[in-house]
């Protein structure tokens, strides 16, 4: 390998703690180190299981740095340690990692994008649950907000994507043997996140998702339609997302930045502002439509903030850029209120008879019903 | 000692029928993933853990790392048979261990063996109450094989049914990456491109093929747990047609968004006794449509269209529903609502996607 190219991402992708990806992960280190790649561990989470820290001997580990805050010591992967150290792969455990305050940068993929651009091939792990377009699915089947997550571009950037699977039952098996956990986090998983319906849909989640990954790296098929010469190559879709204040806007743009992803569709978000800035927005109103706004950005969304009043804006800025399709929250229910209130969301619904418009809900019924509150 | 199926195994198969034992699959998607090692593993750190494990068959070739695991198990020798060899299903239920390991389930059992392929000789030991763990290669599943032959090429004759794979109780993927990404050369790199195209098609199915099973299961326990609940990844797509639909264009943004999400589709029409002789033939060349596009319709019946619909969708498990948007003037709307506002309203927990409609 040569000293520019970018390095390669490889991902053991998980559905919950104790399936085995950090295992699966050393058991590869070890197959590249017989072959005679220079490989070391630039981070590594033992969990304090047995068989894991087994697997990690004969491997070369870059010692960690230290990190005091607030009065304790952390424990972070030394990147500088690991770009002198130079080796051809590393091993960086828990992409999703959030690194301690006042470090270079807040997230370990992150730093694992550094590793990349210098040229270092990087074996990592993740679980489902942290990738950032399903945050709401993940929320509805396993009842937790994730807040480490990763943007889906990270995953879409990797060169592979492998599922470490292990059946429910057999991973519910090893937590009950102590083999994932201590007693007491362990009697805690059980009761909480380690529930069996809870373990196979995440499970289904990771395994449709690794589909779908593959499914993305394989070309064009030799003599099918798309390997076809003549005619003129298809327009890209466009999706348009509408950005309000709604908190329920976050799941928008995720439902459609996910949908955007599958279809191969360029992804805009909007949002229409009197004097087309966020000055106008006051307080909390303000907070949110920022909040927003970076949001999709991270995402890699193309944000616009369009200057004019109400759905007429959207519409009209919708047709003009070809967008076939507008993503939006669910309008304000009562009818009897629409004469009263403003709702930008319906005005889109009735004015936009021309294009495609999607309406995003919660998948658990039960969550819509508290409306304002939710989260 | 036997291990019947008992309330605390949780998920079970949806056709288990009256059977009594228990049946976990490897599924790989490609020879040389590591199947047999991984199963054979198993089956060592069950016999480690002090369970009753027998080994019923392996494969001609035993990998290396496999043999290692294999050492110090219990082994049933296959039976000869005429020209072949066959899995010794009496022998295996005479013993009766614990768990029983057997490895490739295609296998076509020679003429004279009490049964036609492996996959029954299994079905019979799981029948006699036997726990099972089995392994398949996802190119040998019936109702693949055109799609299989479609991209490797071979057509393949020994196969195990869908339905055979979907009533195990336990389905686990075997998904090593084709070829390995890192550790690649430049020249060996064209080489292996075609290969690796192959590979990564295979990997594919296989891994839509376990989700499948997984969103079964999952239905299943659900349903006998009485959870209202909708748990499961898939997406299901429910387009409702009328005279007036964009047809087409409905039916092809499903198609699009249901093969990549591999997902599921359905179109209904709800019917509406009264509509003209006119809108009716206009119907039904749109339903027309949709059925040559290779798309199950339904009909539904209800008075209240809204009503139908939302009806079906929930009884389905439907995550999205396509409508074409509302005919009535906005100033009607704003004053008393339309179909579509009140489809948004009823249609909490599905996304709904509205389509313009034909001469608007």
């Amino acid at each position: 390998m040569t000293e520019h190219t970018r390095g390669k991402l490889k991902i053991f992708m998980g559905y919950a703690a104790g399936v085995g990806k950090t295992y699966k992960m050393l058991e590869e280190a070890h197959t590249l180190r017989a072959r005679g790649i220079d490989i070391a561990i630039g981070y590594f989470e033992p969990h304090g299981r047995a068989d894991t820290i087994a697997k990690a001997e004969g491997l070369e580990v870059i010692p960690r740095k230290k990190v005091a805050y607030r009065g304790k010591m952390f424990e972070e992967m030394d990147l500088e340690a690991v770009l002198r150290r130079r080796p051809e792969v590393c091993v960086v455990d828990e992409l999703p990692h959030t690194n301690v305050p006042g470090s270079a940068r807040s997230k370990r993929w992150e730093d694992v994008m550094v590793l990349l651009d210098a040229g270092i091939d990087i074996l990592s792990t993740m679980n489902i649950q942290h990738l950032e377009s399903l945050n709401d699915q993940v929320r509805h089947i396993a009842s937790v907000t994730v807040r480490e997550t990763v943007p889906d571009w990270i995953i879409q950037k990797a060169d592979e994507v492998v599922m470490v699977d292990l059946t429910p039952r057999a991973l519910l098996h090893r937590l009950q043997r102590g083999v994932v956990y201590g007693p007491e986090q362990a009697q805690r998983a059980l009761q909480s996140f380690f529930r069996e319906p809870t373990l196979v849909a995440l499970r289904e989640l990771a395994l449709r998702e690794a589909a779908h990954e593959v499914g993305q790296r394989i070309g064009p098929i030799a003599g099918g339609p798309e390997s076809k010469e003549g005619g003129p190559p298809r327009a890209k879709r466009k999706i348009l997302v509408h950005l309000t204040t709604d908190p329920k806007t976050a799941m928008v743009i995720r439902r459609a930045k996910r949908v955007s992803d599958f279809l191969e569709a360029d992804c805009y978000a909007v949002t229409v502002q009197p004097a087309g800035d966020l000055d106008t927005l006051e307080g909390e109103a303000r907070e949110t439509m920022e909040k927003h706004l970076n949001f999709a950005r991270n995402l890699h969304i193309e944000t616009r903030i369009l200057k004019g009043q109400g759905a007429a804006a959207v519409v009209e800025f919708a047709r003009q850029n070809g967008v076939s399709q507008i993503f939006v929250t669910r309008p304000r229910s009562r009818i009897w209120l629409r004469f009263m209130i403003h709702d930008p969301v319906q005005e889109i619904i009735d004015e936009a008879k021309d294009l495609q418009i999607v309406i995003v809900s919660d998948r658990d019924p039960t969550v819509g019903y508290r409306y304002s509150g939710a989260n | 000692m036997r291990e019947p199926v008992s309330e605390e195994d949780g998920l079970k198969a949806i056709s288990s029928g009256n059977r009594r034992g228990y049946l976990k699959i490897f599924l790989g998607y490609a020879s040389g993933v590591g199947k047999s090692f991984r199963m054979l593993d198993e089956a060592r750190r069950r016999h480690l853990r002090g369970q009753d494990v027998l080994v019923g068959a392996t494969q001609p070739r035993i990998p290396p790392e496999a043999k290692l695991a294999l050492q110090a198990l219990e082994v049933v020798p296959l039976k000869a048979v005429g020209e072949g060899v066959v899995v010794d299903v009496e022998a295996v239920i005479g013993r009766h261990p614990e768990v029983c390991f057997i490895d490739g389930l295609a296998y076509e059992n020679p003429p004279g063996a009490r049964n036609k392929s492996r996959w029954e000789d299994v079905q019979e030991l799981v029948q006699a109450g036997i726990k099972v763990v089995a392994s398949v290669n996802i190119q040998y599943i019936t109702e693949l094989s055109e799609q299989i032959e479609a991209i490797t090429g071979k057509h393949v004759t020994q196969t195990v049914p869908i339905s055979f794979i979907r009533s195990a109780d336990e389905i686990e993927v075997v998904d090593a990456p084709p070829l390995d990404a890192l550790a690649r050369t430049q020249a060996e790199q064209s080489g292996f491109d075609e290969r690796r195209q192959q590979l990564l098609r295979l990997r594919e199915l296989a891994l839509v093929l376990a989700a499948d099973v997984v969103d079964h299961q999952l239905a299943s326990y659900l349903e006998a747990h009485g959870v209202k609940q909708q748990l499961g990844a898939q997406e299901r797509i429910v387009v409702c047609l009328t005279a007036d639909s964009k047809a087409e264009e409905m039916i092809a943004t499903a198609q699009l968004i249901a093969q990549r999400f591999y997902g599921e589709l359905v179109v209904v029409n709800v019917d509406q006794p009264e509509i003209s002789s006119v809108e009716r033939a206009v119907l039904d060349g749109k339903l027309r449509l949709a059925r040559a596009a290779g798309v199950p319709v339904e009909i539904l019946q209800g008075r209240d269209p809204v009503e139908t619909l939302m009806a079906f969708a929930r009884a389905r498990g439907m995550t999205q529903v396509f409508v074409g948007h509302s005919r009535s003037s906005r100033f009607w709307s704003r004053l008393f609502g339309n179909p579509v506002d009140r489809l948004v309203r009823l249609s909490r927990g599905m996304d709904v996607r509205i389509f313009p409609n034909d001469h608007d």
